[in-house]
Formats: C-alpha cells, structure tokens, sequence
C-alpha cells in the first residue's frame, strides 16, 4: 500500500507529518475553545436568566 | 437566538450577528463534509497514486500540501484585508471578528508553507532557506501574522483593537502580495515562478507546465484547503461571537 518513495522517503513523509500534526492541533484547539466559549456563554445567559427571574418574583 | 428573523434583502444583514450566526449552523455541516471528502481524495490520490517526477523524485508529492498551504496562507491574509476594510468603512463587528478568526488559520497555513518548503527545498537546492525574494517575503508575512495576533491580545478594548489591527493588516498586505509576485518584481533567487495558477500552467506548453498526472488531485487538494479554512474560519468567527456577546452581558451585568 505504500508507495515506493526512495531517497526522499524521509523528506516526504516529514512533510506530511508536519502539516497533518499542525492542521490536527489547528482543529482542536478550534473546536476546543468553541465548546468551552459556548458553555461559558450559556452558564452566563442562564445566570442572567435566573436572576431576573428571581428579581421579577421578589418585585411581584 | 432561536426567534424567527426576517428574509434578508441585502449581503450587509449578514453582519447582524444573528443573521451570522444562523448562517453559518446551517452552512458548517456541508463546509464539514465537502472539506474531508476533498481532503481526503486530494491527499491520498496525490500521495499514493501518482507516479515520481522525473527530476524531482516522489518529493513531488510535497506539492499536495505546500503548494494549498502557501496559496491559503496569501489569500487568507488578502481576507483579513477586505474584512478590515469593512469594518473600518462601515463598522460591521462580525467583519473585524472574522479578520481576527482567520489569523491563526493563516499563520498556521504559513508555517505549514515555510516548513514543507524547507524540507522540500533541502534535497532539490541543497539547502533548508535561501534570503530568496519569495522565501523571504513569506516569513515576513509570517512574522505579520504573528505581529497581528499579538496586537489582537495585546488590548482590551476590542474596537480599538479591530482598528489598530486592521491598519496593521492593511500594511501587512504588501507582504501578501509580494510572496504571490516576488519573482515577477525581482526575478532572481533560488523559488521557481507561478506554475500553477496562472494562465497556460495547466493547459499552456511552457517548461514549468504542471502535467495533468499531478494537477488534477493538486487542484482537488487545495479545493480541500480552502474548505479546511472556510470551515475553521466559520468555527472560530462563531466562538468570536458568543465570546463577544458574552463579554457585553457581563459588562450589562456590572452596570446594573
């Protein structure tokens, strides 16, 4: 299944390793602070939500 | 953000946030898709089923991903730039947001052009980095990369820093534009001309021609790219957003 890369077979496979690893990490840190900002957006809006909740119970 | 909005009547309601917002939830999944499927074709065709160039050896193949990269690198800039632009023109913040979200993917692409040339430049020149007008415009537009991510955090106050980046981005864009034409405006230094894009590189018979046997998962490949990229630029322009969003209800909730 590999392909016969000869001499260069360090050079190429270098190449590859190195722009697959950044692109991988790229992504996951991508995804990664996009759950983390979305939790934390959530976890405020529910926050905010509860206390005017409560705010409008305690005024009524 | 689940309320009904109206059906826009111009391209400039997308810089409503939530205009943005549900846009790009709903174009993700296809950008998701379309990006792994060319990825993936465009690599391992290019990787595994392609035969060595006569000169180059199979560090031929190399040209799958430096050539994508460094193209993604330039244009990502030159998007940075026109997003800029708006949002010093017309104040859009999803604009200035946008620029921001692109720069590390830029960066990234840059690295990933600097080192595959490197190791691609090593057997074919004989060395790792020549000060070739290309090879030194590229490192340069680098470092901006850099320099713009380090400005972004370096100030608190996002307008402001929308404003002074954007000016940086705009200088920046010389760079972007010399790494493209460095050997049209020089022509010296060990970097072979555009033998891709650019008229008759397919389909022409100049000396630098790029066969069919490697153009075609060449261009499936940076098909790939771009997707990666418009996928990571709609990814992180949305954690922009809810990060901005959030920031201005915590800022409402210290006021009141």
């Amino acid at each position: 299944m590999m392909p016969e890369l000869g001499k260069y077979a360090a050079e190429v496979l270098s190449a590859y390793a190195v722009t697959i690893a950044l692109m991988v990490a790229l992504l996951l840190i991508s995804l990664r602070h996009s759950a983390r900002t979305r939790r934390a957006l959530r976890d405020v809006e529910a926050a905010r939500k509860n206390r005017s909740g409560k705010g409008s119970a305690t005024d009524g | 953000m689940s309320e009904r909005l109206p059906k826009p009547t111009s391209l400039w309601e997308y810089a409503n946030p939530r205009r943005f917002m549900a846009l790009s939830g709903f174009l993700l999944p296809f950008v998701a898709v379309g990006t792994a499927v060319a990825l993936l074709i465009g690599l391992t065709w290019g990787f595994f089923f392609t035969p060595d160039d006569y000169r180059q050896g199979s560090t031929v193949k190399i040209i799958y991903i430096h050539v994508p990269s460094a193209m993604v690198a330039i244009n990502a800039w030159m998007m940075m730039l026109v997003a800029s632009l708006i949002w010093l023109i017309r104040r859009h913040h999803v604009s200035a947001l946008a620029a921001k979200a692109a720069a590390p993917v830029g960066a990234t692409m840059t690295l990933i052009a600097l080192a595959t040339g490197a190791i691609w430049g090593q057997p074919m020149w004989g060395t790792w980095w020549a000060w070739d007008p290309r090879l030194t415009s590229f490192l340069v537009l680098f470092l901006f990369y850099l320099g713009y991510m380090a400005l972004w955090a370096a100030i608190d106050n996002d307008d402001t820093a929308a404003e002074l980046t954007s000016v940086l981005c705009i200088v920046g864009s010389v760079f972007a534009v010399l790494s493209r034409y460095a050997l049209a405006f020089w022509n010296q230094g060990l970097h072979q001309g555009a033998s891709v894009l650019r008229a008759g590189a397919v389909t022409g018979d100049t000396e630098e021609r790029v066969s069919n046997i490697f153009a075609v998962p060449l261009f499936i490949s940076m098909a790939g790219f771009v997707g990666f990229f418009i996928l990571l630029l709609l990814v992180r322009t949305r954690t922009e957003v809810r990060a901005r969003r959030m920031k201005a209800l915590q800022a409402r909730e210290r006021m009141s």
